[in-house]
C-alpha cells in the first residue's frame, strides 16, 4: 500500500518534470535511426565533400551494422540519462527538504528507495521496450528479418547495462550532499570501468561485458564468457543494499 | 498525563554539542512554547521528536513510543511542520495532502473530505489546483501547517510556524494554534515572543542545547518577572538612543533589556532601587525623558532575563 503511494508520486514526477519524456523521446529516436544510419551511411558519405573516396572502403551495410549500430547508441544515451536521473534522486530530496516532509510521517525508508529504484527500472524498461520495438521494426524494413529471441535477449543485456548505472547513481546520491557529487561519481566508475575493460583480460569483470555480449547475440553469435553479467548483478545487489543500510540511519 | 519525555538528551554534531542533556515534559494537551536563542537547540530537538533525527544519548518518549537511538523512526500519531517546508514544485496542494493523507492509509472518501477541509481552513482553498512551485513562502508554510494536520495527530510539532506569514496571516495561524488545544498537544517554537505569549500555556526556554526553565507561562511571569520598567526617552533631545542604552543596561541590579524606538524596557532587580539608578544617571547625561515607569511583565521580559542573566554567569 505504502509501496504504491511512493511509486505513484515517482512516476508522476517522472511524467511531470518531462523525464520521462525524454528518455522515451532519446532513447526511441536512437531505436529508430539505428537502422536507419546504418543504412544510409554509404550514401550520407557520398554527400559529404570529399567523402566519395572512402564509399570505395566501407562495405555493404548488412542488418548486423543496424544492431550494432543500435547497441551502440542506446547504451551510450542510455548512461546518460540513467547518471543524469539518479544523480538528484536521493541528493536533492534531502537538499530541498522534501524528504524532511515524507520521512517525518510513517513512510518507511526502504519503501521511499525502493520505490524510486523501481520508478527509473520501469521507465528504462518501458523506453528500452519501445525503442527495441521501433529498431526491429526499421531493421526489418531496411534488412530484413531479425531473429526474436535472440534480439530480445540483447535487450535484456542493454537493460540491465543501464540498470547498473541507474543502481549505482542512486547510491551515490543517498551518499552525497548534492547531486553533482553524484554525478561526478557516476562519471568516474563509467571511467573506471572503461580503463579496466581496455586491459587485457579484464574486461570481461566489469559491466562493459554485457554490452560486446549484447552485440555478440544480437549478430548471431553466442558469448562464451559471462563474468560480466554476473558483476552486473553483483554491483546491482551491492549499490541497492549499501543505499539502504545508509539511508535507514541517515539523519534527515 | 505527559505528552513528551525528554531526559538527558544530548546531541552531537562532531565536536558540536547541540543539545546538552536537554530535559522536557511537555504536558497532554498543552500548547507549549519552546523558546530559545538561536542554535540553542530548538530545531535539533524537533527533529528528534520528528523522528527525522536520532540522540546521541538519553531519553526520549513520544506518544508512548520510546525513540530509538539507532534508528530515526517517526511516529504515525505525530504531525510535524518543518522550519522551512518543502513540497514538489510539480505538485498542486491537492496532490500533497493526499499523497501525505494516503502514507498514513486514510480512506479515499474520507481523505478527499480532510483534504478540502484542510485547504480551506489554512486559506489555500482557492489555489487548491495551482502547482505548488509559484507559492510564496507563506503559501507554503500554510500548506506545511494543513499536511501536519492531516493525521489528526495527538501531538502536532511546529518549528517556527508563523515566521514567514504577513500579520493577518499571523493572527489566523495563531487563532487555529488556539483552537486545537483540546484536540492535541502542540509544541510550538518561535522567535516572536509575543506569539507564544498569546498562545501557549506552557513554555521551556533553553539555551545552549540545555533547559534553563519550564513552567506553566504564568507561573514564569510572576517568579521571573515581576519587575519591569519602561524608560521613554524624549525624541528631541537629538542624541542616539542606540550609544546611550548600553549605559543602562549596564547599571547596577539590571538585566539587559530590548529597545523600541526611543523605549527602553528592561527587567530590574528593585523597582526603586532601579528607578533612582536611572534618574541619577539621567539626570547626570542631561537626557529629558517622557515617562519611566513600572510595566505589566511580558514573556520576553522573562526570556531576555533568564538568557542574559545566563550569559552574565558565563
Amino acid at each position: 500500500m505504502k509501496f504504491m503511494t511512493a511509486f505513484r508520486k515517482e512516476w508522476l514526477e517522472l511524467i511531470r518534470t518531462k523525464r520521462m519524456l525524454i528518455a522515451l523521446v532519446v532513447l526511441v529516436l536512437f531505436g529508430m535511426t539505428s537502422p536507419l544510419l546504418a543504412k544510409m551511411l554509404p550514401e550520407i558519405m557520398t554527400m559529404v565533400p570529399g567523402g566519395e573516396q572512402f564509399t570505395m572502403l566501407i562495405p555493404p551495410p548488412t542488418i548486423n551494422d543496424a544492431v550494432v549500430q543500435y547497441v551502440k547508441n542506446i547504451t551510450q544515451f542510455g548512461i546518460l540519462l540513467a547518471l543524469l536521473f539518479g544523480m538528484g534522486s536521493m541528493a536533492n530530496e534531502r537538499d530541498k527538504g522534501t524528504a524532511a516532509m515524507v520521512l517525518s510521517k510513517p513512510m518507511p525508508r526502504i519503501t521511499f528507495l525502493l520505490a524510486k529504484l523501481i520508478a527509473y527500472t520501469t521507465l528504462f524498461t518501458l523506453a528500452i521496450v519501445i525503442a527495441g520495438i521501433a529498431c526491429y521494426y526499421y531493421t526489418y524494413i531496411l534488412f530484413g528479418k531479425l531473429e526474436i529471441m535472440p534480439y530480445l535477449e540483447m535487450n535484456g543485456l542493454i537493460l540491465l547495462y543501464l540498470l547498473v548505472y541507474v543502481a549505482l547513481t542512486v547510491l551515490f546520491s543517498t551518499l552525497t550532499k548534492t547531486q553533482y557529487i553524484a554525478i561526478g561519481m557516476g562519471f568516474g566508475v563509467l571511467i573506471l570501468f572503461g580503463i579496466v575493460s581496455a586491459i587485457p583480460g579484464w574486461g570481461v569483470y566489469t559491466p562493459d561485458l554485457l554490452v560486446a555480449n549484447a552485440g555478440l547475440i544480437g549478430t548471431g553469435g553466442a558469448p562464451e564468457n559471462w563474468t560480466g553479467l554476473w558483476v552486473s548483478l553483483g554491483v546491482i545487489s551491492f549499490s541497492v543494499t549499501a543505499s539502504f543500510l545508509v539511508f535507514r540511519k541517515q539523519e534527515i | 498525563m505527559i505528552a513528551i519525555e525528554v531526559k538527558s538528551l544530548v546531541k552531537t554534531y562532531g565536536s558540536v554539542r547541540a543539545l546538552d542533556g536537554l530535559d522536557l515534559q511537555v504536558p497532554t494537551g498543552s500548547i507549549f512554547g519552546f523558546l530559545g536563542p538561536n542554535g540553542a537547540g530548538k530545531t535539533t530537538t524537533l527533529r528528534i521528536l520528528a523522528g527525522l533525527a536520532k540522540p546521541t544519548s538519553g531519553r526520549v518518549a513520544i506518544a508512548g513510543v520510546e525513540l530509538n537511538t539507532k534508528t530515526p523512526k517517526p511516529s504515525a500519531k505525530v504531525g510535524y511542520l518543518p522550519e522551512e517546508p518543502a513540497f514538489y514544485p510539480w505538485m498542486t496542494p491537492v496532490e500533497f495532502i493526499r499523497y501525505a493523507g494516503e502514507i498514513f492509509n486514510i480512506h479515499k472518501a474520507e481523505l478527499t473530505e480532510k483534504t478540502n477541509k484542510l485547504l480551506a481552513l489554512t486559506g489555500l482553498g482557492d489555489v487548491k489546483k495551482r502547482k505548488i512551485g509559484g507559492f510564496s513562502r507563506g503559501m507554503r508554510q500554510r500548506l506545511g501547517i494543513a499536511q501536519a494536520l492531516i493525521n489528526d495527530p495527538e501531538i502536532l510539532l511546529l518549528d517556527e510556524p508563523v515566521s514567514a506569514l504577513d500579520p493577518s496571516g499571523r493572527k489566523e495561524v495563531l487563532e487555529l494554534i488556539e483552537s486545537l488545544a483540546a484536540k492535541c498537544t502542540v509544541v510550538m517554537s518561535s522567535h516572536i515572543l509575543a506569539d507564544v505569549e498569546k498562545v501557549c500555556d506552557t513554555v521551556a526556554i533553553i539555551d545552549s542545547g540545555k533547559r534553563l526553565v519550564q513552567d506553566g507561562k504564568d507561573t514564569l511571569m510572576m517568579r521571573y518577572a515581576t519587575n519591569v520598567i519602561e524608560l521613554e526617552i524624549d525624541p528631541r533631545q537629538g542624541r542616539s538612543i542606540e550609544a546611550w542604552k548600553q549605559v543602562i543596561f549596564d547599571l547596577n541590579g539590571m538585566y539587559k533589556g530590548t529597545v523600541d524606538g526611543y523605549t527602553l524596557r528592561m527587567t530590574v532587580e528593585d523597582i526603586d532601587t532601579a528607578q533612582q539608578a536611572i534618574l541619577a544617571q539621567l539626570a547626570m547625561d542631561k537626557l529629558p525623558i517622557v515617562r519611566l515607569e513600572q510595566v505589566k511583565p511580558s514573556l520576553e521580559d522573562v526570556f531576555m532575563k533568564l538568557v542574559n542573566h545566563k550569559e552574565a554567569e558565563l
